[in-house]
């Protein structure tokens, strides 16, 4: 068989971590191949290393069976290798051409762009791929999935034969999604060869032609897309059967503790997000939020833990107005991003533990901290929350994911608010460490706590949840119970194709 | 103390051109800066507003700000401090002394909340804001030196009262004879204990800690930024404003133009070498004193210029060779971890 | 009295003193635009100045001086390029060091040299260019380079190769590097640009009085910094606000037999700048990765 691309024994390390272990890789030319795996499976790893952006520690790396080394971006992109990376790398204050452009200019001799030419060459690629977009316009003022494009456009302009892209689907509108499968068909059709990293099976299934599957820094199998299934590709993924619906023990209450009252708000860039939204939440009763990235569910968080200012409408908790008041509102909040925004990644487990919690009268006076009471809480909390190592001093930074992520879950629940709000509280989480978080949950669920669920991951909120609202350009579309739909049902709310009453 | 050692070598090579015997030249400037009383207490004296200028740049630091302003700061405080002195003349001291000091304090302090406000509130990189702000202290107070305040033909104001001035050490301690170091040395130590147990046992100290590390969390923390923004600069300004005690009521009982000769930038250098902690900064405060009253002693075989020279090339191999370490000794974690994985 | 303002003397003068904050404040553009922040300028100004003084002075002949202005900017640059860009260190200490290394340098230097560590012995100047007189205020070749400087600079920043790719690398490293681009390269490139322009800046200001006095360079690096900002990063905008500056300061000098207090109008540099900054008089926008060191990702 003749493969295009063909990795042997690829093992790359970063300091403790093996990212790949022995990844033999192929893909056929003129075939659309599908990485898939968890967080932190290797599959960035392995692209960035075909990409050019790491070295591996081992291994070798056959391109149309030539031995090749690809120490730069530079040398892949010579050899016709293109990626996408799941960030875009586009610079918004510069131009689609002058992006598209970069590294790979049309000068004349004295070094000056040919910015005509290029524009020209840039409509001709634009229509030969169906991939309209303004090739003056900024990039700043393009929506994602014309951004998308121009980063198609970048890999066409340098003739990339091999396109790789990573993880490009979750921030894209169903329709964009449909609109960027096309076009890889297209590619295909013209004989390009495509790698898609992603972890949703249905995308696996819709559009390749082969998948390979990786956990834990190593290749689990290889195979055709035609004679595998959705539920075998979970399998191989996490290990183990996915089970996708948990018992739950109690019914909700039936009295509401958060109330969200006609909130309105608007994103960072000034534009409304959140518009004229309200929700109830009982005691005992999770509420799952299903949208696509970037349709007011962050906004909306915000509002809730006290973060950002609503415009309009307010938000009540166990009947209490918490807009007005200085005081930030009784919410446990689990955040999207641990490192970023949950932990300050260079103080101690200690000093993580009252981070929130240090104005509380317990923890500190106006002129004092009170040392003892940090210290004998972390001591507490480390041991009911099992977080390891148990070394109170120790920096968070040092810490597992899994166990950062339960530092925070222990300083949040501990503050025994009648509301929580997890943000995406698994993502990046190994299997175990999943488990745990779920598991919490739902002993605050039992507990009687209000809890909002946000999650990209569906199987998780249909597990988890009683109801979920699915949200869709900072509106409630529908609210279903979580046992009576499904993935599919939810996909085409959150898509906006269905509006609420209709 | 590699990057000490390694100035000095450079230094060694400098003094090698004029055509000096470093080692005549050291043995000098060490003998003199701490083989006597004499000197110990001029190095002191010198270490004083580094200590304040010093605090001043760490505490904004810890804060994730830069405060270049010290300068700026130092000389509005120290302009208040002697106007102050000279016009409440019937203060007794035990009153007159701390007004003295706190309109310094006070003055820097609102030196450095502007530029603290402008960044809380419009976002406004401190880094160049407190810049201008330097230039525009210049302005202001030469202005008034020179067109208001002035003793005639000179360029400083009046005379403080005798009343606030501050007491020599030579008073208690005989030994230091003739040094200027006095009384506004425990100030400055005092304040670094105060700036010690702000940072870690109370509130402030941990917020703004955390505003530092990780400003994003600070804020999901419940933490107003904007506020603590202010009230860092403010306390960097009030420390550095404080300089005025030690030149204004201990050494020459009055203002005068140009008296600080890059105080605030060094400050930003003792910060660096003492990682931000108060107890570092005594430490590089009497480093960078014996420097500058080093290169005093030694102007007769070398240009006394040789203090700036080693100040700077210490600030660099600092801040390279900490970055330049700390990537060495990851990696050769990295290759321990894998030769044991082998 | 007022009509000493409108008079060629006047404009003549304006120009002169807007020569030193022109040609750094465009230097600097190149820095930053690159993502390399430069308080350095104003040392490079001073070692510049220093090296053109002794080049004149030992050779008698004002345009190796100038070379040599010009050669000590770019070895400052290149020391400013070589720890924040190569060793990525921190942009504003280095910054600092570098002004702190040039007040040390150039004293200890003059003292070795001239016998006083505060000024210099006289040097030539230039000669006039005998340029047709319809264009007299273009004789100074000084102020017919600012402005040839300033157009090939506009034209270098915003339709070249070069100039896209130092934007890219200001705005967005990763990207450009993900294209190929080698980001170290362009910034030591933008780095060192700064450092040539400075460093002419530094030799007019030597040429211009005929002697090296100590610590001539009196903040002119900072308002260049502060004109660059105002000017929104772009040359044309910087050299006008450089532009305004030499008016402002030319105005006080004009005036300054009659009136008290016009010290300070020369604050007024300073103080616009802090307004432009907080977005009073139009938001400035600095490139996005200003001041921080390029770090390859890990993993």
């Amino acid at each position: 068989m003749m493969f295009s691309i063909n990795m042997q024994h690829i093992s790359k390390r970063f300091g403790n971590l093996r990212a790949n272990d022995g990844v033999n890789f192929s893909v056929q030319q003129g075939e659309i191949h599908a990485l898939v795996g968890e967080n932190g499976a290797g599959k960035s790893t392995l692209m960035n290393i075909l990409y050019g952006i790491h070295q591996p520690d081992e291994g070798s790396i056959l391109l149309n069976e030539n031995l090749v080394k690809l120490e730069t971006p530079a040398r892949a992109i010579s050899f016709g290798i293109g990626m996408v990376h799941q960030h875009f790398m586009l610079i918004p204050s510069l131009t689609v051409t002058e992006n598209i452009i970069l590294g790979n200019e049309l000068t004349s001799m004295l070094g000056f762009i040919n910015s005509s030419e290029a524009e020209r060459t840039i409509e001709q690629l634009s229509d030969r791929y169906r991939l309209p977009v303004n090739p003056r316009a900024r990039v700043e003022s393009l929506s994602v999935g014309q951004q998308q494009r121009v980063e198609l456009l970048k890999l066409l302009y340098r003739n990339a034969e091999i396109l790789i892209l990573d993880e490009p689907t979750p921030v894209l509108t169903p329709q964009e999604v449909e609109e960027l499968f096309h076009t890889l068909n297209n590619f295909k059709s013209m004989g390009k060869t495509v790698i898609l990293i992603t972890h949703k099976l249905s995308e696996v299934m819709a559009i390749s032609n082969s998948v390979t599957v990786m956990r834990r820094g190593k290749v689990v199998t290889r195979v055709d897309t035609v004679s595998t299934s959705q539920i075998e590709l979970a399998r191989l993924m996490v290990g183990h059967d996915v089970e996708f619906r948990t018992v739950k023990t109690s019914p909700p209450s039936s009295m509401p503790v958060l109330v969200v009252e006609g909130v309105s708000a608007q994103s960072d860039r000034h534009l409304p997000a959140v518009r004229n939204l309200s929700l109830s939440i009982a005691g005992g009763e999770i509420l799952g939020i299903a949208a696509i990235e970037g349709n007011g569910q962050s906004e909306l968080i915000q509002v809730i833990t006290g973060l950002r200012k609503p415009t309009a409408g307010k938000v009540v908790i166990k009947g209490q107005e918490y807009l007005s008041s200085r005081h930030h509102p009784p919410v446990s909040h689990i955040p999207e991003d641990r490192g970023k925004q949950g932990l300050v990644l260079d103080f101690t487990i200690s000093e993580n533990l009252i981070l929130g919690r240090h104005q509380e009268k317990n923890f500190s006076g106006l002129f004092r901290l009170f040392n003892e009471k940090v210290e004998s809480n972390a001591k507490q909390l480390i041991q009911v929350y099992d977080i390891r190592p148990p070394t109170k001093h120790l920096r968070v930074r040092n810490l597992s994911g899994g166990n950062q992520q339960k530092v925070i879950i222990a300083r949040e629940l501990s503050k025994n608010a009648p509301v929580i709000v997890a943000n995406h509280p698994t993502r990046g989480l190994d299997i175990w460490a999943i488990e745990f978080v779920h598991s919490s949950l739902l002993r605050e669920r039992t507990n009687g706590k209000a809890i909002l669920l946000v999650s990209s991951d569906l199987e998780e909120l249909l597990k988890l949840s009683d109801r979920i609202a699915v949200m869709y350009e900072g509106e409630i579309v529908t609210i279903v119970e979580a046992k009576n739909t499904t993935e599919r049902e939810l996909g085409i709310y959150m898509t906006g194709a269905v509006k609420r009453g209709a | 103390m590699l990057a000490l050692l390694l100035s000095f070598i450079i230094g060694g090579v400098f003094i090698l051109l004029i055509g000096k015997d470093p080692f005549v030249v050291y043995a000098m400037f060490f003998s003199q800066t701490m083989g006597s009383w004499y000197g110990i207490g001029q190095v002191l004296f010198k270490a004083t507003p580094l200590i304040f200028t010093g605090l001043s740049a760490a505490i904004s630091f810890r804060a994730g700000l830069f405060n270049i302003g010290a300068e700026g700061q130092l000389i509005i405080g120290s302009f208040l401090v002697a106007m102050v002195g000279c016009t409440f003349s019937s203060l007794p001291s035990f009153l007159l002394i701390p007004c003295a000091l706190l309109a310094g304090a006070l003055g820097g302090a609102l030196w450095g909340a502007i530029p603290g406000f402008l960044k809380a509130k419009f976002g406004a990189h401190e880094v160049i804001n407190t810049i201008m702000m330097n230039f525009v202290a210049a302005g202001v107070i030469s202005y008034l030196v020179t067109n208001v305040y002035s003793v005639p033909a000179t360029v400083h104001t009046p005379q403080i009262t005798a009343s606030a001035e501050l007491l020599r050490l030579d008073v208690f301690a005989s030994a230091f004879h003739g040094s200027p170091v006095n009384v506004s040395l425990f100030i400055a130590l005092a304040a670094c204990g105060g700036v010690y147990y702000l940072l870690w046992r109370t509130r402030f100290g941990y917020e703004l800690r955390a505003i530092g590390l990780n400003p994003i969390a600070a804020e999901y923390g419940g933490i107003s930024i904007a506020r603590r923004t202010v009230l860092t600069l403010a306390l960097a300004g009030a420390l550095a404003g404080l300089v005025g005690g030690n030149f204004v009521l201990g050494y020459k009982h009055y203002y005068e133009l140009g008296f600080s000769e890059g105080i605030g930038f060094i400050g930003i250098a003792v910060a660096l070498l003492a990682r931000n902690h108060p107890i570092g900064i005594v430490l590089a405060s009497i480093f960078f004193g014996i420097l500058e009253y080093g290169s005093l002693t030694i102007n007769t075989m070398v240009p006394k210029e040789l203090s700036n020279i080693l100040q700077a090339i210490v600030i660099l191999f600092m801040i390279t060779l900490t970055k330049f370490l700390s990537r060495w000794t990851t990696h050769l974690q990295e290759c321990i971890v894998q030769d044991s994985n082998v | 009295m007022f009509d000493s303002l409108i008079s060629f003397a006047f404009l003549s003068q304006t120009l002169r003193i807007s020569i030193p904050y022109a040609l750094p404040a465009i230097g600097g553009t190149f820095s930053e635009r690159g993502g390399v922040a430069n308080i350095a300028l104003e040392g490079i100004l001073l070692i510049a100045a220093f090296a053109t003084t002794v080049g004149t002075f030992w050779s008698n002949d004002p345009l190796i001086g100038i070379c040599c202005g010009v050669g000590a900017g770019m070895v400052t640059a290149f020391l400013h390029g070589i720890i924040s860009v190569t060793l990525k260190a921190d942009q504003i200490v280095s910054g600092i060091a570098i002004n702190l290394l040039a007040i040390g340098v150039t004293k200890f230097s003059c003292q070795l040299i001239f016998n006083s560590s505060s000024n210099s012995a006289r040097i030539v100047g230039m000669e006039k260019w005998n340029f047709p007189s319809s264009i007299p205020l273009l004789e100074n070749p000084f102020v017919a380079g600012t402005v040839v400087v300033l157009i090939i600079a506009h034209v270098v920043l915003f339709r070249t190769r070069f100039g896209l790719r130092l934007r890219s690398v200001g705005e967005h490293p990763a990207a450009a590097e993900s294209l190929g681009i080698n980001v170290s390269r362009v910034r030591h490139a933008g780095v060192l640009i700064s450092g040539v322009l400075a460093g002419a800046g530094g030799a007019w200001l030597a040429i211009d009085q005929h002697s090296f006095t100590d610590g001539m360079s009196a903040g002119r690096g900072f308002i260049a910094l502060a004109a660059l900002i105002i000017g929104k990063w772009t040359p044309l905008g910087a050299a006008g606000a450089c532009l305004l500056f030499g008016c402002a300061e030319s105005i006080s000098i004009q005036l300054q037999s009659s009136f008290h207090g016009l010290q300070f109008i020369q604050l007024i540099p300073y103080i616009i700048t802090m307004f432009v900054l907080a977005g009073f008089i139009g938001r400035s926008i600095p490139p996005a990765t200003i001041g921080i060191p390029y770090e390859k990702e890990k993993h």
